[in-house]
């Protein structure tokens, strides 16, 4: 008993202090997977606080995007062409999915509008496959995947690129978000959908501005995991790894987006180093779910969420 | 015409608050559960039997599960296909650690396992809503398969890792396990069914139920006239799990005959959550009716290029498939959000009328 309560209480910090290098390491590691989840929950976040959508293709998007951008450079388009392609593709994505799944649903239950995106989770991952061919692609972004070295630390090149990146996309986001008219409008519809309507704010419009920008969170995400493992299925899967994040972090937050990221991102693989080992690994699956679990039960609507004021 | 009450008087309350206050329902439904155990098993083939009606049987299970959770209780919940795995493993483990135990003996209690499972996991639900819930169960979803998938024990130490339905008999027959015959397992599989579809009725019928919806649509305020939110949801998440882990029992015992933790993984929870919503929320005949859409769709999907002499790349047919079933299920959502037990309602609403409209 006592040398279980060593374990998992003492030894995983002694470990650590043992080797401060390591631990770096892997908080490094850490937040830059954390900031690679960020990049998918954004998405998520942008289209929630804008139209009340759980966004489940949010993960299938970034799949298509990263597809299209393969695909537009394996026919040899220059990449500034390809990438202006690809965002005129997820433009008109989102165009199709206001008209054709949003309008006629308008006004439904939140998860009737759940399940329209999983329906369009699984057009849109047959549609790109269809589309662009199954099989595994490499994404070459010209970023070497190699590390180098600062004081005894490594430091992942194409993993330090993603988190400039992200750093870089959410700052753009946020000015975007304060600082431009649709921004505003943005703002307004995300705090009061029939006050925004009554001053005169097009919903329809604002739908397709944030489905579009979600689109292009969606090039940037696709573009990074990509470069990482590949363009493949499982990029879609990584919807999955972005959840936690996002009831860590708020339906509504963007800056809830990144802090949780960050948090998951370094619990989780502090979990994994130090502690996985005790229960036999692999635990990657379900840290982080348990780990926003547990953060969920001190603050029900996330870290940056919305209070929760219920009348009745 | 064929569809009239007129006559048809109620002289008592028990009479007025019956499952098929209409006569021709009643007749219809019975003759459709007496069809149900006689004609499948003499004319149906094993592929029928085997790839259509089994699969149909133990999803509809898990749909009536889910629908008492998220339909009825409110409580939106992507674990499902955890809680059946507990069942399964644990139907497994009782079936092999107690060789003479009653195979329904079995399923009921392995249920009651999944039921103690779901209760753990249901706790969250008292202070998280909505889709933070619908993520949280995400965490029983992955732990569960985790769990599976990492102690040995669970799989009596299979190096393969999948656990086998063992043979065994009821009422002298063998039901499940690689002998026996699919019709002895249909027969089964529709025993349960039938059963515990009867209990899922009367439960939402009553004060369990109406408790549930009271939660669903208002949950201070049902707070305020009296309804234990904690005991109302926990019963919720335990009964739900119940019925998901006798599913998962029979997904193996009586559908694949064996698996591995994979066939639990995610996509059977939402591939559940698809039946309850297509079929309705809060419809015990919308699960069944969901779970006959989802199974059936791909069935029709794989082979409609064929019957029209199309031949299709496999890979180029699994991708039109998943575009057309993605498209179904926003046409369908968009059609009528409220499912197919509302088309039937409207349906019975103009049969009501028919020929005369108006």
């Amino acid at each position: 008993m006592l040398d279980l309560l060593y374990a998992v209480a003492v030894a995983p910090f002694k470990d650590m202090a043992g080797a401060p290098a390591f631990l770096v390491e892997v908080l490094i590691g850490g937040v830059f997977a954390g900031l690679m989840y960020s990049l998918v929950a954004l998405g998520f976040v942008l289209i929630f606080k804008a139209s009340g959508v759980f966004n489940f293709a949010q993960g299938v998007m970034v799949l298509f995007a990263a597809l299209t951008l393969v695909g537009l450079l394996e026919r040899g388009a220059p990449v500034v062409v390809a990438l202006a392609l690809t965002t005129a593709v997820m433009v008109a994505l989102a165009f199709a999915i206001e008209r054709l799944v949003l309008r006629p649903l308008v006004n439904q239950a939140h998860i009737i509008l759940f399940m329209a995106t999983i329906g369009l989770n699984f057009f849109l991952e047959g549609f790109g496959e269809m589309v662009w061919g199954a099989n595994v692609k490499k994404l070459d972004i010209g970023i070497p995947d190699r590390s180098f070295i600062v004081r005894g630390v490594q430091i992942n090149q194409l993993e330090l690129t993603a988190a400039i990146t992200a750093a870089v996309l959410v700052t753009v986001l946020a000015v975007f978000f304060q600082r431009t008219r649709i921004g505003r409008a943005l703002r307004a519809v995300a705090d009061d959908h029939e006050a925004a309507l009554s001053i005169g704010i097009p919903l329809k419009t604002i739908w397709i501005v944030v489905w579009s920008v979600a689109g292009v969170v969606a090039i940037v995400a696709g573009l990074m995991w990509g470069a990482k493992s590949g363009v493949q299925f499982s990029l879609s899967l990584i919807a999955l790894k972005a959840l936690p994040v996002l009831i860590l972090g708020g339906f509504e937050s963007v800056p809830g987006a990144i802090v949780g990221g960050l948090i998951i991102g370094v619990g989780e693989k502090l979990g994994e180093v130090y502690w996985g080992p005790l229960v036999g690994g692999a635990i990657e699956n379900w840290f982080a779910y348990v780990l926003a679990l547990t953060f969920l039960l001190a603050r029900p609507q996330g870290l940056f969420g919305e209070k929760i004021i219920e009348r009745v | 015409m064929i569809y009239r009450e007129a006559g048809q008087f109620k002289t008592t309350y028990g009479a007025d608050q019956a499952v098929f206050p209409v006569a021709q329902d009643r007749v219809v439904v019975a003759a459709a559960v007496v069809a149900a155990f006689v004609v499948p098993p003499l004319v149906a083939s094993e592929y029928w039997l085997q790839a259509v009606l089994i699969p149909f049987l133990v999803y509809a299970l898990a749909a009536i599960g889910l629908n008492l959770l998220t339909g009825y209780a409110g409580q939106l919940s992507l674990g499902t296909g955890g809680f059946m795995a507990v069942g399964a493993y644990s139907a497994f483990k009782l079936a092999t650690a107690f060789p003479h135990l009653n195979i329904i003996v079995v399923f009921l209690l392995s249920g009651l396992v999944a039921a103690g499972v779901g209760l753990l996991f249901g706790i969250p639900s008292l202070r998280i809503k909505g889709f933070y819930l619908a993520v949280a169960t995400l965490a029983s979803q992955f732990f569960l398969i985790w769990l599976f998938n990492k102690v040995a024990w669970f799989t009596n130490y299979a190096s393969s890792g999948t656990i086998t339905a063992p043979d065994r008999t009821l009422f002298g027959a063998l039901v499940t396990g690689p002998n026996s015959t699919a019709a002895a397992r249909y027969l089964l599989a529709l025993g349960l069914v039938a059963v515990f579809a009867v209990v899922a009725k009367n439960l939402v019928r009553g004060r369990v139920g109406r408790s549930w919806m009271a939660i669903r649509d208002r949950d201070i305020a049902a707070e305020i006239i009296g309804v234990r939110p904690l005991r109302t949801k926990l019963l919720a998440f335990g009964i739900s799990s119940f019925y998901c882990g006798v599913a998962g029992a029979g997904l193996v015992f009586l559908y694949l005959g064996s698996a591995e933790t994979l066939a639990f993984d995610i996509s059977i929870s939402f591939l559940v959550l698809f039946m309850v919503i297509i079929g309705g929320l809060g419809s015990i005949l919308g699960s069944f009716l969901g779970a006959a859409f989802i199974v059936l769709v791909p069935i029709v999907l794989s082979n409609a290029p064929h019957a029209v002499g199309l031949r299709l790349p496999v890979a180029l047919q699994k991708q039109f498939e998943l575009m057309v079933f993605g498209g179904l299920i926003i046409f369908f959502l968009i059609v009528e959000p409220r499912g197919l037990a509302r088309l039937w309602q409207i349906t019975k609403e103009k049969l009501r009328l028919w020929p005369f409209p108006h």
